[in-house]
């Protein structure tokens, strides 16, 4: 496997030299292979949207660097190799449902033809193909959230970065949407960071759990989760899966102790 | 002192720092906007002049004649501030405009007070009552496409028939405008509360009154004082239209009426009393920002 | 300014079709019926006041007075209307052309935004109708150009302010989805700014509508063509001729309405994703 992201000796500091300073990231390695599921997992406030943002260039990092594909995030950016997913849907109020998956193939120059045939296939993806003439209001919010997730796979970015885009979903709905968010990772054999605070969401749906303590951010550890794959619903009560629960839970346990007998930052 | 209460402090500081510095660029933007403008006055007439009033280059004549008596000179209307209004008059123009400003500014004031009082007590009435609300609200509306000053005449009239003094006419007419935006932001303001705070109000069996005194209307407060702020214009410009028709001598409106009369022998002079106008207008507009300072918390005021 | 912009928000949520075809005419009925009851009682009133108390014709015309004025005035009163309805819109069309592109030019810089502010409080509180005898040396007192740059200097600010506004008040998450693509500042502009600034921009034109139509009869009091309704209003009004004048108020108020009405059709037209279109069932 061949290394895709690579963050080295990353740290990112707010308010440089002003009195409400934030040490958000501390020295931060992380090295991600192609088509691997990692999560980033922690408390609140530990940094994990500012390592995926800074992975996604919408940041740059105080020190450090993060490659992907050898080339600068910046580069990897123009080059259109994200796709990303926020917590909120982020829908434009104004086009409808496919008009917004269409929006990225819009900006990148795809023809109408290309366009519309892609928006189909990728509202069949996610399972919404009889909603393309609705506006955003007119869906729930797990569905506003497929086509997020739509409009991030429209173009076929190699990466997928999505911040917690579960988090505003009822615990149904959410389980629903890992299990269909697997089988497209599956069908596009993507490189996903994923990040979320819910230990079972990240053991369930990763290859990878990065760990990560506060104040400043670190990596606390990382977690190899060898559940069979393909993960399904027997997934949930297999054994294995609780065993790594129990140790992703454990290392955030430790993480906390070590920050707290830590010099105070 | 906690250590919550430094860091508020801390940031109180870097917030006022953050305004002062916004303050200032936007003065700076202002000056310079406004120094381009004058620049823009000058040179179109410097330039016409030089080109006898064409088009540089071609045979178009100009849009605006760039003589005295079309555009006069700035500094000449700044000076006929300092010179008597009239050939053997003893006032200088400052002195009859601040004299007119203060007699328009008595009538705006009575105009605002009442209309905002009106227009409050509309806006609750329609919050309590839906009924109200669905009946009357098109016609207040419709009310504010009514050109002042075609029905300022019959009220003069009617205040006439009255025996009022007939600047209370005109107060009227300004009230006329006032309400209008007080009784719209009211009603939006008593509305604003979301079903939450309502139901929370309604889980301590509080009565319509207690959600009336402890929710609603502080939620409102906001919402009034920036129409109050918009009111506050609108009644010197209700009280100076309100004048047209009018017959009283005292006012701003009068004042502007007879400089566009004599437009021809002291352009100049009409310039310098639309800018009074403004200052008045602005002036007014300003007392009430500062109330509502006062008076509205910080974090609590809606932004322009 | 803009809290009190959109001046007729909570009448136009009545206005709007409530989707249930079954419940839809008790609806209508519902919404209409009450102003219409106040309008006959009103009338009804009216006349018999002035009928019980024998108030004089110029202090205050019965209602049945003005409708058979107004039909008399009707050749009269209605092409004085249409001209001053050319100088309204035209005002309207001017000003909000140049709102438009001033913002599309400074939206860019917020410094240069924000320093024309104190410009629009300022314009704001001048009653701009002083500046008729200006325009109308400018331009010439019968030239529709004089009051139709009287309607544009009152609607330009609004509609500038209020597009600049739409232009720079857009969602941070909305701008970092663009910057995910790596989308041009172009596209950025015709694809979130532009459409975001579309209610913006509207409301500050339905505002305005209504204003242009009154600043230009509010500006023909200074002088302008025998034609025009503003003219006629104030000819009549001196001539203690108030079934006349009240004619020709009629007017004015309905074609403020109905060019407000306009801009609001126009609105739902251009942007069928508008929140004031979700209409809900509240009942
Ligand atoms: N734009 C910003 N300016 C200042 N501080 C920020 C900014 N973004 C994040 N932070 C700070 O950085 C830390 C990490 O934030 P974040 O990455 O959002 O955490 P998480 O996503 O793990 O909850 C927090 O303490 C937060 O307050
Ligand atoms: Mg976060």
């Amino acid at each position: 496997m061949n290394t895709v992201i690579s963050v080295s000796g990353v740290s990112k500091v707010f308010n440089q030299g002003r009195d409400n300073r934030v040490s958000a990231l501390e020295s931060i390695n992380l090295e991600i292979d192609s088509g691997e599921f990692v999560s980033l997992l922690g408390p609140s406030g530990c940094g994990k949207s500012t390592l995926l943002r800074l992975i996604g260039d919408l940041t740059s990092p105080s020190t450090g660097a993060v490659l992907v594909n050898g080339k600068s995030a910046a580069q990897a950016r123009r080059g259109r190799e994200y796709g990303m997913v926020f917590q909120q849907a982020t829908l434009y109020d104004w086009r409808t449902v496919s008009r917004n998956v269409q929006l990225p193939l819009e900006i990148m120059g795809h023809s109408r033809e290309q366009r519309e045939a892609r928006t189909q296939e990728m509202l069949k993806l996610v399972q919404l193909e009889s909603f393309g003439r609705h506006y955003p209001w007119q869906l729930s919010g797990g569905m506003q959230q497929r086509v997020a997730i739509a409009r991030a796979l429209a173009f076929q970015p190699s990466i997928l970065l999505m911040d917690e885009p579960f988090g505003a979903l009822d615990e149904m709905t959410r389980e629903r949407m890992q299990m269909e968010l697997l089988r497209i990772w599956e069908q596009t054999k993507n490189t996903v960071v994923f990040v979320t605070h819910s230990i079972p969401e990240a053991v369930f749906l990763s290859s990878r759990v990065v760990v990560m303590s506060a104040r400043p951010g670190r990596i606390a550890g990382i977690i190899n989760i060898d559940v069979p794959q393909p993960r399904n619903f027997e997934t949930r009560e297999h054994p294995r899966f609780f065993e790594k629960i129990t140790e992703v839970r454990e290392c955030l346990r430790q993480g906390e102790t070590n920050t707290h007998k830590g010099p105070p930052s | 002192m906690t250590v919550a209460q430094t860091v508020e402090l801390g940031l109180d500081e870097n917030q006022r720092d953050a305004q002062w510095r916004l303050a200032l660029r936007r003065a700076a933007s202002f000056l310079l906007i406004l120094l381009l403008l004058c620049g823009v006055w000058e040179g179109y007439k410097a330039l016409g002049q030089a080109t006898r009033g064409k088009v540089p280059f071609t045979s178009l004549k100009l849009p605006i004649r760039p003589d005295d008596k079309s555009m006069p000179h700035l500094w000449t209307i700044g000076g006929s501030l300092l010179q008597p209004a009239r050939r053997g008059g003893e006032d200088i123009l400052l002195v009859i405009l601040l004299k007119a400003a203060l007699f328009t500014w008595r009538e705006a004031v009575m105009g605002f007070v009442g209309g905002s009082v009106i227009g409050f007590l509309l806006g609750a009435i329609f919050g309590r009552f839906l009924l109200f609300e669905r009946s009357l609200m098109p016609y207040i509306v419709a009310s504010q496409t009514v050109p002042l000053l075609a029905i300022a005449p019959m009220i003069v009239i009617w205040g006439g028939r009255l025996n009022w003094p007939a600047w209370w006419s005109v107060s009227i007419i300004s009230a006329y405008l006032t309400f209008f935006p007080v009784t719209i932001n009211t009603l939006r303001g008593l509305r604003s509360p979301n079903l939450t705070a309502v139901e929370l109000m309604r889980s301590y069996a509080a009565s319509e009154m207690q959600i009336l005194l402890k929710l609603r209307l502080p939620a409102a407060l906001p919402y009034i004082f920036t129409a109050l702020k918009v009111s506050a214009t609108a009644s010197v410009i209700g009280a100076i239209v309100g004048e047209l028709p009018s017959g009283i001598q005292d006012g701003l409106g009068r004042v502007l009426l007879t400089f566009s009369y004599y437009y021809i022998s002291g352009p100049e002079k009409l310039y310098a009393s639309i800018v009074g106008a403004a200052a008045l207008g602005i002036l007014f507009a300003v007392i009430v920002a500062l109330a509502e300072r006062w008076i509205v918390p910080e974090g609590r005021r809606l932004s322009e | 300014m803009s809290q009190v912009a959109d001046l007729a928000a909570p009448i136009e949520q009545e206005l709007l079709p409530q989707p249930g075809a079954a419940s839809r005419w008790r609806d209508r009925l519902r919404r209409f019926l009450p102003p219409a009851i106040v309008f006959v009682l009103a009338l009804v009133l009216w006349e018999a006041v002035v009928n019980i108390f024998h108030i004089e014709g110029f202090l205050l015309p019965k209602p049945s007075v003005i409708a058979a004025t107004f039909i008399a005035e009707s050749s009269v009163v209605f092409p004085a209307g249409l001209f001053t309805m050319r100088e309204a819109v035209g005002g309207f069309v001017l000003g909000s052309l140049l709102g438009i592109a001033i913002a599309l030019a400074t939206a860019r810089w917020a410094a240069v935004a924000e320093g024309m502010m104190p410009f629009a409080i300022a314009v704001n509180s001048t009653p701009i109708v002083a500046l008729a005898p200006i325009m109308n040396q400018w331009f010439g007192i019968t030239n529709p150009l004089a009051k139709m740059s009287i309607v544009a200097v009152i609607v330009f600010f609004p509609v500038m302010i209020n597009t600049v506004k739409g232009l720079t008040q857009v969602d941070a998450a909305a701008l970092e989805l663009m910057r995910s693509y790596a989308a041009t500042d172009l596209a950025v502009l015709l694809r979130v700014r532009i459409p975001n600034s579309l209610p913006y921009l509207f409301s500050a034109l339905k505002v305005s509508s209504t204003l242009s139509v009154i600043g230009a009869i509010v500006s023909e009091y200074f002088g302008g063509s025998r034609e025009a309704l503003g003219v006629y209003i104030s000819q009549q009004a001196a001539l203690f001729h108030f079934g006349e004048a009240w004619s020709a108020i009629i007017i004015a108020c309905l074609m403020g309405i109905a060019f407000y009405a306009i801009l609001l059709t126009l609105e739902r037209l251009i942007m069928p994703w508008h929140v004031s279109i979700r209409a809900t069932d509240e009942e």
